[in-house]
């Protein structure tokens, strides 16, 4: 499972486990403060946590996978995605980047997910394992750059 | 300046309250005024009217108003807002001043007392001149007054007293001293509110007045202002819809403002203020949503609005201010009842708050630490008049200037300096501790767990940076584990190297320890060199030598370290440290393993620990040790290094106690069991790992349970799921990850060589006694001693059986119930190699089914495993299921001479008992003799013999045999009685073995027995022949001890002519015997019926002619008529 987390201007996108919550990929445009990004993706995993528990009881499986936006910070946006088996992907872009409206995130959380389903889908991917995937980082590239 | 600086001034903070002075009350000496004063203040409830009072003396002076202008054109206003004017709205100036005078109407001084009154309110309007303020009058009085209207002489000098006091009726009041004080001053201060709110009214139209002598170009601050002020007036009125409104006017016009360097910080200071204000009235409104909003307005307007680069860190110590204060605002609201949630909660405004806070701490660090020799300017530039400021906002050195530059560059400098050195005492640490732990409470409370950790790391740094290491790692210990149990690596590094730093700081040698171990293993994200430098210092640490220094630490505080760490070389005896590896992750990781499930007790039990290190340089350990469950073992699984002393550390990578980076080290134990332990388990309850000197410092990595540490159980799961391929590895190379874990084992006993052999013939029969045959043969090499047989019904059946089963060693006698179901033990000696025993044994079961049956051998023999001697006690189970059937089956019947079923025997008449013997048995039976033993009640008429005796049945073969018996007379005439029991001597016919006869006896059933009057039997020869006569001669026996009548008469029949009398009536004697004679002529073959004969008992007409015929024959065979000399048909 996966938390993603894609800062824009900043760009990241953090992908984590289900039950566990551990990094899958996370990928953060710049690099410097990294760190710091981290920190935003784990700490938005409590407010996707709570958001999955809440949805659970009320709606059952029919669910929307996409979150929306977690919570707005000073400085960046955090969006989140839970997919059908709880993987979670987080999007954390720039407050400033106006470029980015609902939409367009949604949009990339399908890219992604796609993406992702079809890492799931090689049979030499271990589910669980951190990807490490040429044509999942070329998407996630191609992603950040549009979105910067 | 004080840190404080930037906290808002409290009378902005207040709730404003209509301020009423009351004068004339001696509240000191006087005991009612006192009392009147009391029920003002105390115990205010908030269904109260919103006032606040002051007691103040008839002589008070109130602050002088300035004359009113009658222009504003020539006016350049020096500021936006001055520095004492809430507190004089809010303390100074009142709405309303009340006197209080004590006067009766039918005061006999009255007009005295009328000019007195009269002058004292002339004092109070004089010290008030120029001012609005209302001026009321209360009289207090000692009698209750009448309902209006009805005291004239009260009303004519109340408005006589009015005249005098240029008073309003409305301003004057009467408080009649009794006992409803409180309820007569509720009256009173909500007559006191209204003054007061038309008094607030009026000033907001005085106010509002002043625009339209205003110009936009040079009154901008006035328009700010004049909103401002209306905006606070409204809140003294308690009207705060319109004063939320005034102060969203004056924050609009605020940024409207030409905003320059100069003035920057007044526009900020300015705009927090109303931007409080109005985040505040809409909280109080129920509109959080609004107050939100309008913050983010605010902070999005002011966040670039910098001003003087030099000054940077104003900037951000004021942002994290407004933060700060929208924080507590909205907590205040909270705790009024409002719901936060967790994406909207004040946890995050004060995380911002500490944010800038931090931001704050680096502006100053830059801006203010340059010249460290730099002293404080004197004259200070911040050293006003007054010692405080005119306005809101200003700089000390340059009040009340508004033009763009500076009036003196010079003193702008200074001024600027001073403000940095200031800065620069400033302890920012503790500010942003304070702001981070309360964003931690709040997170705490709205469910976010992982808000809350990176906060705690934040202040565990920031307590770090304020040389708290103590604290610090406190801190960060506690929320390690939260990011390891998570798994985010990344984050636990960075945690763990500032931990680090603050463990060499502190010389923590356990600490420093752990958390080196952890960076440089494998939870580790640090570069290699990073981790390589770290285990060089671990090394060190181990060796008792002093660690280099962390990078990026205080210099101050490494030289102290350095201080430490030598005071812990000398200090240095054995000190141990251990390390319990389930809350870590560090660099070694080991898995330990038993080979097998179970271990025979006659073969060593073998144990593999495997160890692995992935720490960039090799490295040596001094110690390998396995605790088990039965510690007596421990000893044979420990690995020591040999060449103690020497400097162990020192990585050679062809030792074996050695581990090299990224190889799988397997270790090998075996120790052989003890006898006792058979049957029980062996757990490996720890591995203990040890680096360093045993005499000197040395870690003890602990591993419970023999393997994992905090991120084991994860790699384990995701290994077990892994497709890779292991690739086959070179003999000594193990593949970590394929390593399984068996923590435990069994010792089981020693495989048994001997065999258990049983012969038998099944199924059993009922209660026969039936052999079994055990053969035991040793396979064993020495000699098999103590062979102890346990023979019987295995435990744990149905409990019936175990009443219905016996088992004995001895053929020739019958069991019977004391015999056991279970022999147990029966000693059978030693068997040398290859002997064998033969054991017969004997069960008897009384009733049916099946049972299973155990023959368990168990014996001793010794052995020699890895050298040592023991003697093992093995044992061998046979079970076998046996089924019990019956031998045969026995039917009895009663029958009449005749061989017709008899329903009932009568008495003295013969009958006969027929027995049929049908065999159920698979195996022949010979049945060696039968025998009847009668009741009583019968007796046999000649001497019974068995028929069947030496007769040998097989499967479903039938044997009959029957005797011939009569009842004795009973006495009722009719009863029912035992007819005796039936012997059955048998045995199984078997070339097996030897069999005992089994006696099986059969009870045969009652039978009725009844008297009967009149016995008849005839005498006939066995066959006539067709015309030639036969004699047939009937005997009819009274049975009765009367005389009976008889009548009798013989019907014809078509096959018989016949002579005799046809019918009679006679008379037989008790006792007696009467015989008839008739002669049969047959006339035709065959069996034909004889002529019946009717009897009829005159005495006994129950007893039918029928019943009596049964005892006569009713049939005989004619054979033709042979011709003569034809013997043929005579043969026949």
């Amino acid at each position: 499972m996966t938390t993603r987390d894609v800062p824009l201007g900043t760009v990241q996108i953090g992908i984590c486990s289900g039950h566990v919550n551990y990094p899958l990929y996370i990928r953060s445009v710049p690099t410097q403060g990294e760190l710091k990004f981290h920190y935003t993706v784990h700490t938005s995993l409590d407010v996707v946590e709570e958001k999955i528990s809440g949805v659970g009881k009320a709606l059952g499986d029919q669910r929307e996978l996409y979150l929306g936006l977690l919570y707005p910070t000073e400085d960046y946006k955090v969006y989140g995605y839970v997919t059908n088996s709880k993987v979670k992907f987080v999007i954390v872009v720039d407050s400033s980047n106006t470029s980015l409206r609902d939409n367009e995130i949604r949009s990339m959380f399908r890219k992604l997910h796609n993406s992702f389903t079809d890492v799931m889908c090689n049979p030499f991917y271990n589910p669980g394992d951190p990807i490490q995937s040429k044509a999942f980082d070329s998407i996630v590239s191609a992603m950040m750059v549009q979105a910067c | 300046m004080s840190p404080a600086q930037w906290d808002l001034p409290p009378e902005l903070c207040c709730r404003p309250m209509a301020f009423v002075a009351l004068t004339g009350l001696d509240v000191v000496y006087n005991a009612i005024h006192r009392a009147i004063w009391d029920a003002f203040c105390a115990n205010r409830r908030a269904d109260r009217v919103p006032i606040s009072f002051k007691v103040l003396p008839g002589d008070h002076e109130y602050p002088k108003c300035r004359t009113k202008r009658t222009s504003y054109e020539w006016y350049i206003p020096k500021g936006i807002l001055k520095t004492g004017w809430m507190n004089k709205h809010l303390n100074l100036v009142p709405a309303l001043v009340v006197l209080f005078y004590e006067l009766d109407w039918d005061d006999p001084q009255w007009k005295e007392k009328q000019s007195e009154c009269a002058t004292k309110v002339e004092i109070v309007r004089t010290s008030l001149q120029g001012r609005n303020t209302k001026v009321a009058v209360v009289l207090i009085q000692k009698k209750t007054p009448l309902p209006p209207g009805e005291d004239l002489v009260a009303s004519e000098r109340a408005s006589a007293l009015c005249g005098a006091c240029d008073l309003s009726g409305k301003s004057l009041f009467v408080l009649p001293h009794t006992d409803h004080l409180v309820g007569y001053i509720i009256r009173l201060e909500n007559a006191f509110y209204e003054h007061a709110q038309t008094y607030y009214y009026n000033e907001i139209r005085r106010v509002k007045s002043h625009k339209e002598f205003l110009n936009k170009t040079t009154h901008q601050l006035l328009f700010v202002r004049h909103q401002f002020k209306m905006g606070f007036f409204s809140e003294l009125k308690q009207d705060t819809q319109n004063a939320l409104k005034y102060y969203r006017t004056a924050y609009s016009l605020i940024h409207e403002l030409r905003a320059h360097e100069t003035n920057m910080l007044e526009i900020k200071t300015m705009a927090g203020f109303i931007n409080y204000k109005i985040c505040r009235l809409c909280f109080q409104h129920n509109t959080p949503l609004d107050a939100i909003a309008q913050f983010r307005k605010h902070i999005d307007l002011c966040k670039k609005k910098i001003g003087s680069a030099e000054l940077a860190f104003e900037h951000t110590a004021w942002m994290s201010k407004q933060f700060q204060s929208f924080g507590d605002l909205f907590d205040e609201a909270i705790k009024l009842g409002l719901t936060a949630i967790q994406t909207q909660n004040p946890g995050f405004y004060y995380q911002q708050a500490a944010y800038y806070a931090q931001e704050r701490k680096q502006q100053a660090g830059q801006l203010c630490g340059q010249e460290p020799g730099m002293g404080y300017p004197a004259p200070d530039p911040l050293e006003t008049p007054s010692g405080a400021l005119d306005f809101y906002g200003q700089r000390p050195w340059r009040q009340g200037h508004q033009s763009i530059d500076p009036p003196d560059s010079e003193k702008e400098k200074q001024g600027i300096l001073a403000l940095q050195v200031k800065e620069r005492d400033v302890l920012h640490s503790e500010l942003i501790i304070a702001l981070l732990s309360n964003a931690v409470a709040q997170f705490k409370k709205y469910k976010c767990p992982r808000m809350k950790s990176h906060l705690m790391v934040q202040m565990g740094e920031e307590y770090y940076h304020a040389k708290d290491y103590t604290k610090a790692l406190k801190l960060l210990d506690y929320v390690m584990c939260d990011y390891r149990t998570e798994r985010w690596w990344s984050l636990l590094t960075s945690i763990l190297c500032t931990a680090l730093k603050c463990s060499y700081l502190m010389g923590q040698v356990k600490d420093y320890i752990t958390y080196s171990m952890e960076l440089v293993g494998r939870a580790s994200v640090l570069p290699e060199e990073q981790k390589s430098r770290i285990e060089k210092n671990l090394i060190k640490v181990l060796m008792n030598e002093v660690p280099e220094p962390e990078p990026d630490c205080d210099p101050v505080s490494v030289k102290a370290a350095q201080m430490l760490w030598s005071d812990r070389i000398s200090l240095a005896g054995s000190n141990e440290i251990t390390i319990e590896v389930q809350d870590y992750v560090p660099f070694v990781q080991c898995k330990a393993k038993f080979l097998s499930p179970s271990f025979h007790i006659d073969e060593p039990v073998q144990l593999h620990v495997y160890v692995r290190a992935d720490c960039p340089h090799p490295v040596r350990f001094s110690k390998l040790c396995v605790s088990l469950s039965n510690q007596e073992y421990n000893q044979y699984c420990l690995l020591e290094d040999a060449s103690k002393g020497k400097d162990i550390l020192e990585p050679s990578s062809q030792e074996n106690m050695c581990l090299v980076p990224g190889k799988t080290r397997k270790y090998c134990f075996k120790f052989v069991a003890k006898t006792e332990d058979v049957g029980k388990k062996i757990e490996i309850t720890s591995v203990g790992f040890m680096l360093g000197r045993e005499t000197g410092r040395h870690v003890y990595l602990n591993w419970r349970g023999g393997w994992g540490d905090a991120a084991s159980s994860h790699e384990t799961l995701q290994a077990s799921r892994s497709f890779k391929r292991r690739t086959r590895f070179p003999e000594q190379h193990v593949d970590w990850d394929t390593v399984s874990i068996q923590s435990s084992t069994m010792i089981i006993a020693r495989v048994p060589k001997i065999s258990v052999q049983l012969t038998h013939e099944p199924p059993t029969l009922t209660k026969e006694m039936y052999c079994m045959t055990v053969t035991i043969q040793s396979e064993e090499d020495t000699v098999a001693k103590d062979i102890k047989l346990t023979a019987g019904l295995k435990p744990g059946q149905d409990a019936n059986l175990t009443q219905s089963t016996q088992i004995t060693l001895s053929g020739s006698e019958v069991c019977d119930d004391s015999h056991p179901a279970l022999l147990p033990d029966i000693p059978l000696g030693d068997l040398q190699p290859g002997q064998k025993i033969v054991k017969p044994l004997y069960i008897r079961c009384v009733s049916t089914g099946s049972r299973i049956l155990l023959f368990h051998v168990a014996y001793s023999v010794s052995a020699t495993v890895e050298g040592k001697d023991i003697t093992c006690k093995c044992h061998k189970d046979e079970t076998v299921t046996v089924e019990t059937v019956v031998p045969f089956e026995v039917a009895m019947k009663f029958v009449s001479s005749k061989f017709e079923h008899l329903e009932r025997v009568y008495v003295d008449i013969p009958f006969l008992l027929m027995m049929d013997i049908l065999s159920a048995s698979p195996w022949p039976i010979e049945l060696v003799n039968s025998e009847v033993q009668l009741a009583s009640s019968m007796t046999a008429i000649d001497q019974p013999q068995s028929q069947v005796e030496g007769v040998t049945l097989q499967t479903s073969e039938c044997a009959s045999e029957c005797f011939l018996l009569k009842c004795p007379p009973v006495q009722n005439g009719t009863s029912t009685v035992a007819s005796g029991q039936y012997i059955i001597s048998w045995k199984r016919k078997s070339t097996f073995s030897e069999t005992s006869v089994v006696r099986t006896i059969i009870i045969l059933p009652h039978v009725m027995v009844e008297n009967i009057p009149l016995y008849v039997h005839a005498e006939l020869p066995s066959f006539g022949r067709v015309r030639e006569s036969l004699s047939v001669r009937y005997h009819l026996e009274n049975r009765t001890g009367l005389v009976q009548d008889v009548e009798i008469s013989v019907e014809p029949s078509d096959a018989f002519m016949f002579s005799g009398l046809k019918q009679v009536r006679m008379r037989i004697l008790p006792g007696a015997e009467q015989e008839m004679l008739y002669n049969f002529y047959p006339l035709m073959a065959g069996y034909q019926v004889l002529p019946q004969l009717n009897i009829n008992l005159m005495r006994f007409p129950n007893i039918s002619s029928q019943l009596l015929r049964r005892f006569l024959p009713s049939r005989i065979f004619v054979k033709p008529q042979g011709r003569n000399g034809d013997t043929s048909i005579e043969a026949a």
